[in-house]
């Protein structure tokens, strides 16, 4: 045991001798998590990661059974959900953790809104969070439309159709995403591509920043605990806060098999571009409430169609949503800024309110 | 001696600046090269979509009994065939206008309706309720004996 332990140190000596990657470690054990009633948050980040880490690991066992076409695509799913010695398992955890990750990225960036933890100079940590939220709902899209199910097929046809209606560039966008005029095969190897190829390599490089920097810049204390006595009590984050971390990923992962296990994902009719949609057809959950709100609208608004408007409005939103840390002046100074919460509040009771009425409101009224 | 060694500066810093500028278009050029094909090669070609003005349906008439409907291929588009409460057939371009969702008819309420995002059309194709800007597309409907032919109107 003790010649084993001898042989690992040397053996990390020789690789830290040639790499210096013990900063990194360095950098984890300097810094401290700050103890107060708003903690609970700062574990939500930590939990995304270790459910993307999942991602990883199932969506990689997926492809080894996924083909990537019009004709197999459906099929291939079918056979592994059906003849694949724990096929079904693999496939359901995918899903489900994706959702699961979507949802405790929901939380995540709303708790930094709230607490304000976007304010300089965890400016940047926000940005890079922000990209990593749109490749995170980019990732559920695409992935959403490879098994080639009728649910998918027509989710698709009008998530890409709505950005046809951008102004300008829209209409090249939407060939360039389609890899035609309509949602074909062709689509499918394209999000395949972006699904499995692009969003993953362009996500970990974010990532990595983002996770150096919160590591950089510490945790963020909320305003008005700024220099007070509360702000003193504080763990190390190794090992205390990484202990606590990994129970909360435990937890997420017996959460997940139980979900997995009872309520396996399910697969559908498959894709038919010539059959009619069907009834009670709806987007992922996080697409809900832009989805209900395009049911609202009427079909002119002030002379321009009505999806044009809806999508620019949701566009601008999202752009002042990632604007925050510059139009947010006074918390920039410390001061603060009622308005931004209050602006944050509206926003996450309006998204609650909307996909409350998606799943509540009759298909036909 | 002073000017002969500002000279040689001058010259030093245009030789510096020529080839600076060799390197910086070396680089730009090198970047167009590269990104002009990608960005090509992204953008799908033109597949020359069928331009059939005509299509004879794969449906009997007689299959077809008031107050239903059947959805059909118009070269690569779907369109959708109804025959109304009266006997009378219709067809027109079966993506909503909206999102282009595929439309159904709906037997129970004797009209057409999109499932996605809840518009509503009668059966001449005219938005009743819902989102949907614009009409569906009416296609012209012949019968000649056992065969449904169904033409786009010029």
């Amino acid at each position: 045991m003790e010649t084993l332990r001898r042989y690992l140190l040397g053996l990390w000596a020789w690789f830290d001798d040639r790499t210096s990657i013990s900063f990194l470690a360095k950098l984890a054990e300097k810094k401290d998590v700050p103890v107060h009633r708003h903690t609970i948050w700062y574990y939500l980040g930590g939990m995304t990661l270790f459910l993307f880490i999942i991602q990883i690991g199932t969506g990689i066992l997926l492809l080894f059974y996924y083909r990537p076409s019009a004709e197999e695509a459906y099929e291939s799913v079918q056979f592994l959900m059906g003849e694949v010695p724990f096929g079904w398992l693999i496939r359901s955890i995918h899903s489900w953790a994706a959702n699961l990750m979507i949802f405790t990225l929901f939380l995540h960036l709303l708790s930094v809104l709230l607490v304000k933890a976007y304010r300089p100079p965890r400016d940047l940590t926000w940005y890079s969070g922000m990209v990593l939220f749109v490749l995170a709902l980019t990732f559920g899209f695409t992935g959403y439309l490879l098994p080639w199910n009728e649910l998918a097929y027509f989710a698709t046809r009008v998530g890409t159709e709505i950005l046809g209606v951008v102004p300008l560039v829209g209409e090249s966008f939407l060939r360039i995403l389609r890899g035609g005029n309509d949602v074909t095969g062709a689509t499918l190897t394209r999000f395949y591509a972006i699904h499995v190829a692009l969003l993953p390599a362009a996500a970990i490089v974010l990532l990595g920043l983002h996770v150096f920097l919160v590591q950089k810049h510490g945790m963020s204390l909320p305003i008005e605990m700024e220099g007070s006595d509360r702000a003193k009590h504080s763990m190390p984050f190794v090992p205390d806060f990484l202990l606590r971390d990994l129970v909360g990923w435990l937890t997420a992962l017996a959460v997940l098999a139980a979900l997995a296990a009872y309520l396996p994902a399910e697969l559908g009719e498959k894709a038919d571009p010539f059959a009619s949609a069907p009834a009670g057809i709806k987007p992922e959950w996080y697409f809900m409430f832009m989805f209900q709100t395009l049911k609202y609208l009427p079909a002119h608004i002030l002379g321009l169609e009505g999806e044009m408007v809806g999508v620019m409005a949701f566009a601008v939103a999202g752009l002042v949503l990632f604007l925050v840390p510059v139009l947010d002046r006074k918390s920039a100074r410390g001061e603060s800024s009622p308005l931004f919460t209050w602006m944050g509040i509206l926003m996450i009771v309006y998204m609650i309110v909307l996909t409350f009425l998606g799943y509540t409101m009759s298909p036909t009224a | 001696m002073e000017t002969e060694k500002a000279h040689h500066v001058t010259a030093g810093t245009s030789r510096r600046k020529f080839l600076d500028w060799l390197l910086g278009t070396s680089v730009g050029g090198l970047l167009v090269a590269v990104l002009y094909p990608v960005s090509r090669y992204i953008i799908p070609p033109e597949v020359i979509e069928s331009t059939a003005a005509t299509v004879t349906l794969p449906i009997n008439p007689d299959d077809v009994p008031p107050n239903s409907a059947e959805v059909f291929r118009f070269g690569n588009q779907p369109g959708i065939l109804i025959r109304t409460e009266s006997g009378e057939f219709r067809a027109f371009a079966a993506a909503c206008t909206h999102l282009a969702c595929i439309v159904q008819f709906r037997p129970d309420i004797g009209h057409i309706w999109c499932a996605c995002h809840n518009g509503h059309f009668d059966v001449s194709g005219r938005v009743v309720s819902g989102p949907p800007p614009s009409p569906l597309e009416a296609y012209e409907v012949n019968i000649r004996g056992d065969e449904i032919v169904v033409s786009r109107r010029i």
